[in-house]
């Protein structure tokens, strides 16, 4: 039991570590030199530095509190830990290098593709081998989104990284040209909604009734939701592609598919905040559950959004602009961001058995990253709305009405907001960073009671 | 209802099962709509004059991959009347089937560059990648003055490369291949990635006007 609880500690630890790789990256990039490089970085490091060690950490964490059981094979869930660590932090290494599949959010090269799928088994091992041996008949929900996790990213990652190694540092993709657009935009989209969205989900369906007190509002919501989920999150990514050289057939089913994902993405939304009520006073006093909640009303802005995207119409207009920026910002920032540092002030002192260093602090952070997140949003639908209505504009006799260069020219106030939004996001992280290293360094005992599991009878 | 409930039972008590269920719901999506295009033949036919990218055009492509050039320009006009305007013919699925893997790109930070090739000449893209600012005043582009400094066959893995591609489909000749190095000897890597940008987008589909 007491590795367990370390394995635990070793995981929120490899968070921390993956979210300080990842922050300086945050924003910096817009006029650097090698901004190509350093924004795979960014993506990278976010989605596999900062999200993944989050989810695998938390996966870890709340599937022995809803199984009644130790981690199943511990020292194997140290491996992951540190396996993961090390790819992301080699995998950023070599994408400055210039190593680059040119794929988006798959750009890591073959080698690291074979050792993360090689991670990723390990994971799988060690997160079904708890749930085959629980002790608790049922499993929990936030399991399946979990589970929803790791099946559908090895599916997505293993078909989409196909190709023919060259050298160690290069490899060609099995798909070419518009087959290779509707495989990767089928894995781009999917690791959204399965990692971005459904594992962050599985953090909520754990993490916000813990918070709250409560259990969940709607069982019978959820399962219909989830369900839903898994099956029409799939079909949407080729609105990636809309317009592009794909067949129409394909394009269309996109945004169908994409639109009745508004319906289970806003069942969860309500799901979460139903189970919030009658417990909205805690929102005064408990920073950690602001954050969740808060990040709740981002999670329905960006599936919102998302859907309204998708349609053609409007995609004519958001395309290749800024709004894209904006979206998965709005997701990224307001959505997973928020709900990870809310599982922090949560989980770490927790895990250290003593209070969290400062309260006030933490509400300090709260409304920076809300600043943050806002500023970066509306800079960007500015950005993102005039580059789409400018560059389709034509004049009265059906000649264009702007140069690109003219609309370029009037880009820098947007990019220098989002600047400001970065900074002032990144400012509220720091100060976490450095309040719950005050938590850890002012633990008043070494040995970590594990926290009591209240929803479940054994 | 409660048929549906007792099912869900089933599937949640049993871990089997519910791994089961996701794979098998999760892939219904794939199946259906992902798969079909794979065995499409016409978005893998090339049009008439679609050619595999020469060895110093291929080089150069892999320049315009590593710099991830992509993020910032796409390689897709759409078929609409402003981008026609702007940039060219819309693109064709077969002019990207030697394409491995496609940058059709997300996002438009610069231009898009489909339609580049022969729009400028040699010289003004030298200029330009070596400092934008030198010939588009405004611009946020980054400088890439390294490529000039290095030369295109610094690796030594064109023939690797192209036996690769063989390999998937493309149709070099041995006798090609065998040339490469020689074609590579005494360029720079912005020699190569200047020959792919001006070859980019020039096999228009047919009814194209040039």
């Amino acid at each position: 039991m007491f590795s367990v609880i370390w394995a635990v500690l070793g995981m929120t630890a490899g968070v921390y570590v993956a979210a300080e790789l990842v922050w300086p990256t945050l924003d910096f990039g817009q006029q650097w030199l090698s901004f190509g490089r350093l924004r795979t970085l960014h993506t990278n490091g976010v989605i596999f530095g900062f999200g993944v060690s989050a989810l695998m950490g938390t996966a870890f964490y709340s599937v022995q509190r809803t199984c009644h059981v130790p981690l199943f094979a511990p020292k194997l869930a140290w491996f992951c830990c540190f396996a993961w660590q090390i790819c992301v932090l080699l995998g950023g290494i070599s994408l400055l290098a210039g190593w680059n599949g040119g794929k988006e959010y798959a750009e890591l090269e073959w080698p690291f593709d074979i050792a993360i799928t090689l991670v990723w088994v390990c994971f799988a091992i060690v997160f079904f081998g708890t749930i085959a041996r629980r002790r608790i008949k049922p499993i929990y929900v936030s399991n399946w989104f979990y589970g929803a996790l790791i099946i559908v990213i090895a599916m997505l990652h293993i078909v989409n990284s196909l190709a023919i190694p060259v050298t160690i540092s290069k490899s060609y993709s099995i798909f070419s040209g518009a087959q290779d657009a509707i495989v990767q935009w089928w894995y781009g989209h999917n690791a959204v909604g399965f990692l971005l969205t459904g594992g962050f989900l599985g953090m909520m369906y754990y993490f916000l009734p813990k918070h709250a007190d409560r259990p969940i509002w709607s069982y019978r919501l959820s399962i219909i939701a989830f369900w839903a989920f898994v099956y029409s999150y799939i079909w949407a990514g080729p609105h990636h592609l809309h317009y592009n050289a794909i067949p129409e057939w394909v394009q269309s089913l996109a945004v169908v598919m994409s639109l009745i994902l508004l319906a289970p993405s806003w069942a969860t939304m309500i799901n979460g905040i139903m189970t919030v009520s009658g417990a909205w006073q805690k929102l005064r006093t408990d920073p950690a559950l602001k954050f969740i909640v808060l990040s709740l009303a981002f999670y329905g802005l960006a599936t919102f959004e998302g859907p309204m995207m998708a349609i053609k119409s409007v995609n004519v207009v958001s395309h290749f602009t800024d709004w894209t920026i904006g979206h998965v910002h709005s997701g990224a920032l307001g959505w997973n961001a928020l709900i990870t540092f809310g599982t922090f002030y949560f989980l770490i002192p927790r895990l250290m058995g003593t209070g969290l260093y400062s309260i006030r602090l933490a509400n300090i952070h709260f409304w920076m990253a809300l600043a943050g997140t806002m500023l970066y949003i509306l800079a960007m639908w500015g950005a993102g709305v005039s580059q789409g209505l400018l560059w389709l504009s034509l004049d009265e006799i059906g000649e264009l009405s702007f140069s690109f260069k003219d609309i370029m020219a009037s880009m820098p106030p947007y990019y220098l907001l989002r600047f400001v939004a970065g900074l002032v996001f990144l400012a509220g992280a720091l100060l976490m960073t450095f309040n719950l290293y005050m938590t850890i360094k002012g633990r008043r005992t070494v040995q970590v009671q594990p926290p009591e599991v209240r929803s479940h009878q054994v | 209802m409660m048929n549906g409930i007792g099912l869900h039972k089933k599937l949640e008590e049993n871990t089997g099962l519910l791994i089961f269920g996701i794979l098998f719901v999760s892939s219904i999506g794939g199946l259906v709509q992902v798969l079909p295009s794979i065995f499409q033949e016409s978005l893998k036919t090339p049009t008439v004059t679609t050619r595999p990218y020469s060895a110093v055009q291929l080089i150069g492509r892999d320049i315009y991959i590593r710099e991830s050039c992509s993020v910032c320009h796409s390689q897709q006009v759409r078929p609409l009347l402003a981008e026609v305007k702007r940039y060219g013919p819309y693109t064709r699925a077969g002019e990207a089937v030697y394409d491995r893997p496609f940058l059709w790109g997300s996002k438009r930070t610069g231009p898009d560059l489909h339609r580049v090739g022969g729009k400028y000449s040699d010289i003004w893209h030298r200029l330009h990648l070596i400092n934008p600012r030198d010939v588009v005043r405004n611009s946020i582009m980054p400088a890439y003055p390294w490529i000039a400094q290095r030369a295109a066959n610094a690796d030594g893995d064109i023939q690797l490369k192209m036996r690769a591609l063989q390999k998937l489909g493309h149709p070099y000749t041995d006798g090609e291949i065998e040339a490469a190095p020689g074609q590579l000897e005494g360029l720079m890597e912005i020699d190569a990635l200047i020959a792919y940008l001006q070859v980019l987008g020039t096999s228009r589909g047919p009814g194209d006007t040039p």
